[in-house]
């Protein structure tokens, strides 16, 4: 190893370009790209997805896709050029000098091989294993955080939960000892809480071992209150970089100003101490006032949904989902449903879209009890409630273009002629903002939130009065998250809405909520006004989700 | 749901309390901003009008067209298929006016190929051979799809019991070797007596369906789960109209991949059940029932058994070549990088 020098760049990338080869022609994924990680600091890039984050730091440990190639520039790494260095030496760096953490925690172990086989392969291949390879894999994945770590080795990863197995992914990073730690996305796909506890313990554990880190995200919260440095990228370029609190709390670039702005984790804070309308320009969500004299017009009352989880040939056990859940939502207002992964929000939801039977309990609509009607009855009910769903590419039917996909529940119900339905999707498309030429495309040439735009099209075809929108903007980058969350206030305010919001984001439901209930384990353990859970949270469970919002506590 | 057989919360409750205020370097980071007009500002999430558009099977003929596979193998299919419509553009030769006295000639003038063991012209049997062999591998693909595509689609929708009962049909099949059963089935009284292109349509039919029955039941299992379904359902669409208008229809690509694989491979089984003498009857010309009677004069006369083989060959090799062409442009992921 070199001679450790602190105030040479561990990690150096200089006018970085790096050029993907497809069938459609060149794609230009990174230009211009500079960076530089001093040894044992944390360095963030952030970006939407598509704006060559990942591309910039796979570049560094040389494991680009193969259609991609580093067309231009200097990545250097403690004072070596590596940027076109033989595969040997970057098979050397790898592991030993140079560490990764990926992003899935599901996809990134060999689900056939032992937790404890897959370290001591890493140590092995850095010919560090030596003769008491059994303890070293012990200890490895005792620093990540793993409880008896001795007998964690001998089990598979499908016994892991998501956090267990991304704690087993930082052991395998860090086995070797790097002195650069390459994370990507190493939390997104981890409830809040599970993601603070990994992150300060993956920061407490690389500020001992002196290691530098390279976090890619794309939560500008996260990245201010983890990093020291952060580095904006947009479309491949870097737009903005500098002292992560600096950044934060003046941006200077325009698209880092609308990053900040519509962050949820940020936004949700700044609502109250910037004025609106600064926000309002930036592409914040603007979160509307409702009067609260409305009746209700849907009322829960101990629903209750009982899965039967066959464990063998004839014998089941009752694995209780939805557990006595009683809350009603206000006619024109915005009630939330908050939980983490697991915690029956989704069951209830499709409950109260009567597409799942519930075990006991009553779910009414406008004062009609809706789960014991017939077929027939429902089919009017389904008129006024309609659905929007988390996953944009896989609501809308890829054969159906965007007139049939909107027009098919004009059909199916028999509202208008063709020439009448023609216009109301015209009508409709403007509604989401959507040129109405968008009509004759598909959903495959469509972005993910423009898909949603189409969504919520289709589900406001019938006039509806209650929307229920289950995780609606989970899968979508900030910017566009804030788009739709403006949008839906909008329909809100011009049609009289009434939302049902499905997230496991308390953020965003600061952002559009009137009331909140908080679930755990299929019970609501919290139950109130959105400003009474943010300022008063009455549960150490609330209380908790409330503190891993990434970034809450930094704008003040 | 699968219980956590570990927790997720591992550390004490307590940890997670302190306030965080972010980390400040005890360096000094230059604040970089990078000039607006080389990093110009877009719209968010533009809708791009430009393009034109194009639903998935327009951009899988895109890809198509530009594949010198599916180029070629659209071609051979094209010309057997005229062949078999209209055998007298192709030769003015009677096939079935044979003279002994030509009995195993070698190729004359008029006759390219040569005489079969008879006295009839190879060439000419083979062009009025092709339509019984066409015949067949079409109507046993269009019958296989019919029967087994609904039992499939049918079974992977409802689930339950109609799916266990056709799972274990179409193993029962699946253990029955098709050359074995087509033969026991020919045997039988009523297709023995009668054989003609029909008998061996329906013999290939109650072989072949299992297969697309299992390929559509797991296309459909795999696109009923899908939000729009649950969309749609919320709509008020009945559950059987939402098979037959989102699920079906976004299940049909891998089926028409093995629709089309199938049609050659029907074609052979065609050949072989004629070759074994329990296919078409001998006075219905095919491709099968002349390599089986150029046996005889295999050791001397290669050439006779040589040609039907080879149409026979380059039809098969055509379909399945337009299979993987098809699936290559349907789903752009199986394709090798």
């Amino acid at each position: 190893m070199s001679t450790f020098d602190a105030d040479r760049p561990l990690l150096e990338i200089k006018d970085l370009a790096i050029t993907f080869n497809t069938p459609e022609g060149p794609v230009y994924a990174v230009r211009n790209a500079h960076l530089s990680i001093m040894p044992g600091e944390t360095v963030a890039i952030v970006g939407e997805s598509g704006s060559g984050k990942s591309t910039t730091a796979l570049s560094a440990i040389g494991l680009l896709p193969g259609n991609g190639k580093v067309t231009g520039g200097q990545i250097i790494f403690d004072g070596e050029d590596i940027t076109n260095v033989s595969d040997k030496r970057i098979i050397e760096l790898r592991g030993n000098s140079i560490g990764m953490v990926p992003q899935d925690p599901m996809s990134n172990l060999n689900p056939v091989w032992k937790i404890g086989f897959q370290v001591k392969e890493t140590l092995k291949a850095n010919g560090l294993a030596g003769d008491n390879a059994k303890e070293r894999v012990a200890e490895v994945l005792a620093e990540a955080g793993l409880p008896n770590a001795a007998t964690r080795a001998n089990q598979y990863p499908h016994e892991f939960s998501g956090g267990m197995r991304q704690r087993a992914l930082i052991a395998i990073g860090l086995a070797c000892r790097p002195r650069l730690l390459i994370a990507d996305e190493p939390t997104s796909a981890l409830d809040v809480t599970v993601q603070q506890q990994i992150l300060d313990h993956l920061e407490r554990l690389t500020t001992e071992l002196g290691t530098a880190v390279l976090l890619i995200t794309h939560d500008l919260g996260l990245a201010a209150e983890r990093a020291e440095k952060v580095v904006v990228m947009y479309k491949g370029q870097v737009v903005e970089s500098g002292p992560a609190l600096e950044i934060l709390r003046n941006p200077k670039h325009p698209y880092t100003q609308r990053l900040v702005a519509s962050a949820p984790s940020l936004a949700s804070k700044r609502l109250q101490t910037h004025s609106l309308n600064e926000a309002v320009e930036a592409n914040a969500v603007e979160k509307p006032v409702h009067s609260k004299a409305g009746d209700d017009v849907l009322e829960i009352k101990n629903l209750t949904k009982v899965f039967k989880l066959r464990k063998s040939l004839g014998k089941s056990i009752d694995f209780t989902a939805v557990d006595d859940v009683t809350f009603s939502v206000k006619r024109g207002t915005t009630t939330a449903i908050v939980g983490e992964s697991g915690s029956g929000k989704s069951t209830v939801a499709q409950m109260v879209l009567n597409l799942l039977k519930p075990t006991a309990g009553t779910i009414s609509f406008d004062g009609m009890v809706m789960n014991e009607q017939p077929e027939s009855e429902l089919f009017k009910f389904r008129r006024r409630v309609q659905p929007i769903f988390q996953d944009p590419y896989g609501s809308l039917d890829p054969m159906y273009s965007i007139y049939r996909t909107i027009e098919e529940p004009l059909r199916i119900h028999g509202m208008g002629d063709s020439k009448s339905r023609q216009n109301r999707v015209k009508e409709l498309l403007s509604h989401v903002s959507m040129p109405s030429s968008t009509m004759y495309r598909f959903p495959n040439e469509l972005s993910g939130g423009q898909r949603q735009r189409i969504a919520i099209a289709r589900a406001l075809a019938l006039q509806p009065e209650v929307i229920i929108c289950d995780e609606a903007v989970s899968a979508l980058d900030v910017l566009v998250q804030a788009q739709i969350l403006n949008l839906l206030n909008e329909l809100q305010k011009n049609l009289g809405l009434t939302y049902l919001f499905i997230t496991h984001d308390l953020a965003v439901v600061r952002q559009i909520a009137d009331d909140v209930c908080v679930m755990q384990h299929g019970k609501i353990v919290e139950h109130s006004s959105t400003d009474e859970v943010f300022n008063n949270p009455q549960q150490e469970y609330t209380r908790n989700l409330l503190g891993a919002i990434p970034g809450a506590t930094l704008l003040i | 749901m699968p219980e956590n057989p570990t927790p997720e919360i591992i550390e004490p409750e307590g940890a997670a309390q302190r306030i965080r205020s972010g980390k400040v370097s005890t360096r000094k980071i230059e604040h970089y901003v990078a000039r607006l007009e080389d990093t110009p500002l877009q719209d968010v999430d533009k809708v791009d009008e430009s393009a034109v558009p194009l639903s998935m099977w327009a951009q899988a003929w895109r890809s198509l067209r530009k594949q010198p596979l599916f180029i070629i193998s659209a071609i051979l299919i094209l010309l057997v298929i005229a062949v078999a419509v209209f055998p007298q553009l192709f030769t003015h030769t009677d096939p079935t006016s044979c003279t002994l006295s030509n009995a195993r000639k070698g190729p004359a003038a008029g006759h390219p190929l040569g005489f079969t063991f008879q006295g009839c012209d190879i060439y000419a049997r083979i062009i009025f051979g092709a339509r019984a062999s066409v015949l067949v591998g079409l109507f046993t693909t269009i019958f296989v799809v019919i029967i087994g595509g609904a039992l499939g689609a049918l079974a992977g929708y409802y689930g339950g019991w109609l799916d266990a009962v056709l799972a274990r049909i179409t193993d029962i099949f699946f253990a029955l070797p098709l050359i074995l059963g087509a033969i026991i089935i020919m045997q039988l009284p009523a297709f023995r007596d009668n054989k003609s292109i029909w008998t061996v349509i329906i013999t290939l039919t109650i072989f072949g369906w299992p297969q697309l029955a299992r390929i559509t039941r797991g296309a459909v299992i795999e696109a009923k789960n899908s939000d729009y379904v649950m969309a749609s359902r919320a709509l008020g669409l009945s559950k059987f109209k939402t098979l037959v208008k989102h699920v079906v229809p976004n299940s049909l690509a891998p089926i028409i991949v093995i629709a089309t694989i199938s049609l050659g491979i029907y074609i052979v089984a065609e050949a072989t059940l004629s070759f074994l003498g329990v296919g078409l009857p001998p006075s219905i010309m095919s491709w099968g029932n002349d390599i089986a009677s150029a046996q005889i004069s295999l050791r001397n006369n290669p050439a006779i058994l040589m040609w039907p083989a080879l149409a026979l060959s380059v039809t098969v090799l055509s379909f399945i070549m337009l299979g993987d062409a098809v699936r290559d442009a349907l789903d752009p992921k199986s394709r090798k990088g």
